[in-house]
């Protein structure tokens, strides 16, 4: 895979400080991090170590109290447009059905916003594909509710990235998954990910999740959180389940874990 | 089911008659006077005889009340949407609004009287002002509640507080403000009837006001069994309207009324 010289993201530095004075709590010390272009990485560590935290950082939902976050070169001063995000809980809106939910980033962001009245089949079409991309062609006009959990995560990934977001946060999006249907989910992210290579940045405590789906995967400790390991996963892809059962997936998943451990034992 | 759903229309029927017939039989039982509670019987009797004033003072009373219910929803709505939008909006004016809603209605009447004088208006205006607080607090609350990943989806997609209001914020409190209605339009009812009995010529209130008077305690209460109705019928409606609006916050359970 080919990479540019210049991240796509970087935090340099960063610090992050809830409260002030003596009640002030660090929730990220001193944190450097860069992501390529088109790169897929999954930050795990134990929960509580400031991990959505960083998230929010990232797409500028929260300004960092020390220290700089670029993307794209430029200077994270407010909510970065047209990110991609998918959380644990899938926040669909109840009151529209998987289609019109779908659509919602067309409503919003620019330039899909001025062109969504003149063009709805266009566009329409295009949701169409990518829900029945992940397999939810004939549940577009059904409302979340009457969706099973895996498949409004699907909806909701659909959502994340149908106007083609440069970045794509996800935070923890299969956790509340039975464990079938989130290996299901994995084989669609990745698929998604291989069609268009969005730069995407997992959260998750789950190893073998963040091995699976990332190029590298970033070790955070307990707060004051601080990125203390990474790893590169030069797993070939397309993986799919069989390459978690392979020695080397293991390694990699045996070598993040004791360093986990290690961290908790201190 | 389809046994359980025929019984579910039938019992509210036969509970309102059961309740009648106990009454027109403890009236008897205990030989209570006319005067002091008419039997049923008795009642249905003067409703029958007095039908045309009834008819022409109720619908007064619909009217004034549905004109102070929906100047209430539009005004409730807009308090609730600032309240609920904005802390500082919400700092401000909740105080007031509670101190508003705890004066007794009944005492303001005099006052919107010196003002517009008897009649309609001052029933309106009492209608209104019972009528919109529970609707301004509903709407707060729905939109003060917003999960915060919604929010924080839209405003990553580069949303405005606009955008968010009319995408997430108008849409999520549709069920706080249809709950409230339905508590509203029955609030509406005791506003415009309490005015009425005060300060008009007009109006089921004042029928009854006159009627009691002149002693004719069975005309009395006949006004009071139909302003129930109506309150009644005006609350299916609102239901009506809120399974419509908002069917996606039943999840398609039956219609409950």
């Amino acid at each position: 895979m080919e990479m540019n010289e210049t991240p796509f993201v970087e935090l340099r530095d960063v610090n992050l400080t809830y409260g002030r004075g003596e009640e002030s709590l660090a929730a990220l010390d001193q944190l450097t991090l860069s992501i390529a272009q088109g790169e897929f990485v999954a930050v795990v560590g134990p929960s509580g170590c400031g991990k959505s935290t960083l998230m929010k950082l990232v797409t500028g939902l929260l300004l960092p109290t020390g220290g700089t976050i670029l993307i794209g070169g430029k200077q994270v001063t407010r909510p970065v447009e047209s990110v991609g995000m998918a959380f644990q809980n899938s926040t669909l809106l109840p009151w529209r059905t998987t289609l019109a939910n779908v659509m919602l980033p067309f409503e919003i962001v620019r330039p899909h916003k001025r062109r969504l009245r003149a063009n709805r089949k266009e566009y329409i079409d295009q949701a169409q594909q990518l829900l029945t991309a992940v397999g939810l062609g004939k549940f577009a006009d059904r409302f979340p509710w009457q969706l099973s959990g895996g498949m409004q995560q699907r909806a909701n990934l659909c959502r994340a990235l149908i106007h083609e977001p440069r970045l794509l946060m996800l935070d923890e999006p299969f956790g509340a998954l039975d464990a079938f249907t989130r290996e299901e989910l994995w084989s669609v992210m990745q698929n998604l990910w291989l069609a268009k290579r969005f730069t995407a940045i997992l959260v998750t405590h789950d190893l073998r999740e963040a091995v699976y789906l990332s190029d590298v995967v970033y070790v955070m400790c307990q707060r004051p959180g601080r990125i203390i390991y990474n790893s590169k996963v030069d797993l070939a892809r397309p993986r799919s389940l069989q390459t978690t059962f392979e020695p080397r997936f293991i390694e990699i998943v045996h070598a993040l874990r004791e360093r986990i451990s290690y961290e908790h034992s201190l | 089911m389809i046994e359980e759903r025929r019984l579910r229309l039938i019992v509210p029927w036969a509970v309102t008659i059961g309740l009648f017939v106990i009454w027109e039989f403890a009236c008897w039982l205990f030989a209570v006077p006319p005067f002091i509670l008419p039997r049923p019987s008795v009642i249905f009797q003067a409703m029958m005889q007095f039908r045309e004033q009834i008819a022409q003072h109720s619908l007064h009373t619909l009217f004034t009340t549905v004109i102070g219910f929906a100047l209430a929803v539009v005004v409730g709505l807009l308090i609730g949407l600032a309240i609920g939008a904005s802390q500082l909006v919400y700092a401000g004016l909740y105080p007031v609004l509670i101190g508003f809603n705890s004066i007794p209605k009944v005492a303001l009447v005099p006052i919107i009287v010196i003002w517009f004088g008897i009649g309609t208006i001052p029933a309106v205006i009492t209608a209104f002002s019972v009528a919109f607080f529970p609707i301004a607090v509903n709407v707060a609350t729905g939109l003060a509640t917003i999960e915060p990943e919604m929010r924080d989806v839209l405003r990553s997609l580069g949303a405005n507080r606009w955008e968010i209001l009319t995408k997430v914020g108008i849409p999520r409190s549709m069920p706080y403000l249809f709950a409230s209605l339905k508590i509203a339009i029955t609030l509406a009812f005791i506003g415009s009837v309490i005015s009425e009995t005060v300060a008009s010529n007009q109006g089921i209130g004042y029928l009854m006001l006159s009627a009691s008077s002149r002693f004719e305690v069975p005309l009395v209460f006949a006004g009071l069994l139909v302003v129930g109705a109506m309150g009644i019928g005006m609350y299916v409606i609102c239901v009506i309207y809120e399974q419509r609006m908002t069917r996606w916050a039943f999840r398609g359970n039956e219609l409950m009324t």
